[in-house]
């Protein structure tokens, strides 16, 4: 545990340098990158750059690459080609531990994925305690903090099972945050849940947007492209089409995919309607 | 045709002696069989080739060959190569290492049943391979598995009738002991027939026990 921890502390230090030698410090530096399935290119070689403490939200169709860019950014996929830094640390260089990997980016799944075996509270020590080294009352004092924070405290020892789609993703939230990660990539974090508890799981995102977190949101909620990211991305066919700010993009979108893209969102029926109104901003 | 269990019944504690030598032998066999099967299992999804073939090769080996003819190399082959072991340790060795391969097959099909998911919440919260295995996918696992790990139990109950061909006094041999002696076939198996189905009865209500117990997750 010494070892890992020790190694984690450098990690950090390495990026503080890298910051200040490029004078520019980008957390998230995405160059070139590529992905084939069974010689599907998925990816058409990405560039993404983002601050630290921005908040961008991924918009696209699906099939445009979006998930695959997330799981790319936190090893769940080998790359084909480019680099992915964060945070100074090139993750795809194959000297990291997931250890390593863990402690700058988090990950929120569309489904959850909670340990269902496990108490919400063990859910959210087992990997500060196993991975982090942090002596288990340490690690469950920690872990109350967070559920208070996402509104569940007194939920610590139910199980997953007993919870609904909203209160499993806000445990996922604050599961991944346990493990102090300076980037949080969510994945359609609110697209298997029902319409009435999307809100609650966007909240807890717009507060942790504000209490400056580097977040790379992939969502079909516009309300929340719209009022909680600096930025809007959107991806079609594999390639970031276009990126800019949100009142920009949405409403006034340059390019023509873009712009057929909206247009079919605000359009169709189900999940666009739903999505603004659900935020209710 | 009348039957006449009064040479039989003064001999039930020659039963009873059998029935604890069937026990003894299949709970240790059970408890090896499930250790060597759990391991043969994790070996058998390893993610390196070589490890997850010579799981394979393992369990195609056992369960491709009757457990008598493995017993019988264990007894009376292994003396060919200087290894010589007493009769149960030869029966208790035999049926774990036979066990070992059904568990095995049993113990993978429950971390395959387990979702991809699982395995992506470990690795980005950090988690290597063996602590997601350990953590999160094996207690999963086992618990998936419990069903199918009863009926091994229960199999591996009745295949310990075959350590008499060993000349272990275990409930079988001591049937046909009896057998031998009061020439009371049918009552003799009956009365072992009988204590089998007992054994087999507790065996699978102390596991739907811990299944009902496991199962809150």
């Amino acid at each position: 545990m010494k070892r890992i921890y020790a190694k984690g502390k450098s990690i950090l230090d390495e990026g503080v340098n890298c910051g200040k030698t490029s004078g520019l410090p980008k957390i998230i530096s995405i160059k070139g990158l590529r992905k084939s399935f069974d010689g599907n290119e998925v990816l058409k070689g990405i560039d993404l750059e983002i601050d630290e403490g921005e908040v961008v939200s991924v918009i696209g169709p699906s099939g445009s690459g979006k998930s695959t860019l997330a799981r790319c950014m936190c090893r769940l996929e080998k790359i084909d080609g480019g680099t992915v830094t964060l945070s100074g640390v090139e993750i795809t260089s194959g000297v990291h531990d997931n250890g390593d990997i863990a402690r700058l980016v988090g990950m929120i799944f569309q489904q959850f994925n909670l340990y269902p075996h496990l108490t919400v509270l063990r859910n959210i020590t087992l990997s500060p305690v196993h991975v982090l080294g942090i002596p288990p009352g340490e690690a469950r004092e920690q872990a109350r903090e967070l559920l208070a924070q996402v509104g569940l405290e007194d939920k610590a020892d139910a199980r997953p099972g007993q919870l609904s789609g909203g209160q499993q993703q806000r445990v996922a939230i604050a599961r991944a945050l346990a493990m102090k990660p300076r980037i949080m990539l969510f994945d359609e974090p609110t697209s298997a849940l029902d319409p009435e508890l999307v809100g609650e799981v966007l909240e807890v995102m717009a507060r942790l947007a504000r209490s400056g977190m580097t977040m790379m949101v992939i969502t079909h909620e516009m309300g929340f492209a719209r009022e909680v990211s600096d930025r809007v991305v959107f991806m079609d066919d594999g390639n970031i089409v276009e990126s800019s700010a949100p009142a920009e993009l949405l409403a006034n979108p340059s390019q023509a995919r873009t712009r057929q893209f909206l247009q079919r969102l605000l359009a169709g029926p189900g999940k666009a309607g739903s999505g603004v109104s659900a935020y209710g901003f | 045709m009348g039957f006449d269990f009064s040479l039989v019944i003064p001999r039930m504690g020659m039963f009873i002696a059998g029935a604890m030598v069937t026990i003894e032998a299949s709970m240790l066999s059970i408890f090896f069989g499930a250790v060597l099967g759990i391991i043969v299992g994790i070996l058998r999804v390893a993610p390196l080739k070589p490890v997850k073939m010579a799981a394979a090769c393992y369990i195609y080996v056992i369960r491709g060959t009757p457990a008598l003819i493995q017993l019988f190399f264990i007894y009376f082959g292994l003396p060919a190569l200087g290894i010589n072991l007493s009769a149960m340790a030869s029966g208790v060795i035999g049926l774990s290492l036979n066990s070992a391969g059904y568990v095995g097959e049993i113990v993978r099909g429950g971390i395959e049943a387990v979702s991809r998911g699982q395995w992506e919440a470990g690795k980005v919260l950090g988690m290597s391979y063996l602590k997601s295995m350990r953590f999160v996918i094996l207690p999963q696992a086992l618990r998936n598995m419990l069903p199918a790990f009863g009926n091994e139990f229960v199999t591996l109950v009745k295949e310990s009738s075959l350590l008499s061909t060993l000349a272990i006094t275990e409930l079988t041999q001591v049937g046909q002991q009896v057998r031998s002696v009061t020439y009371a076939s049918f009552e003799t198996f009956i009365i072992v027939g009988a204590m089998y189905l007992v054994m087999t009865t507790i065996a699978t209500m102390g596991l739907r026990y811990v299944e009902k117990k496991w199962s809150v997750a």
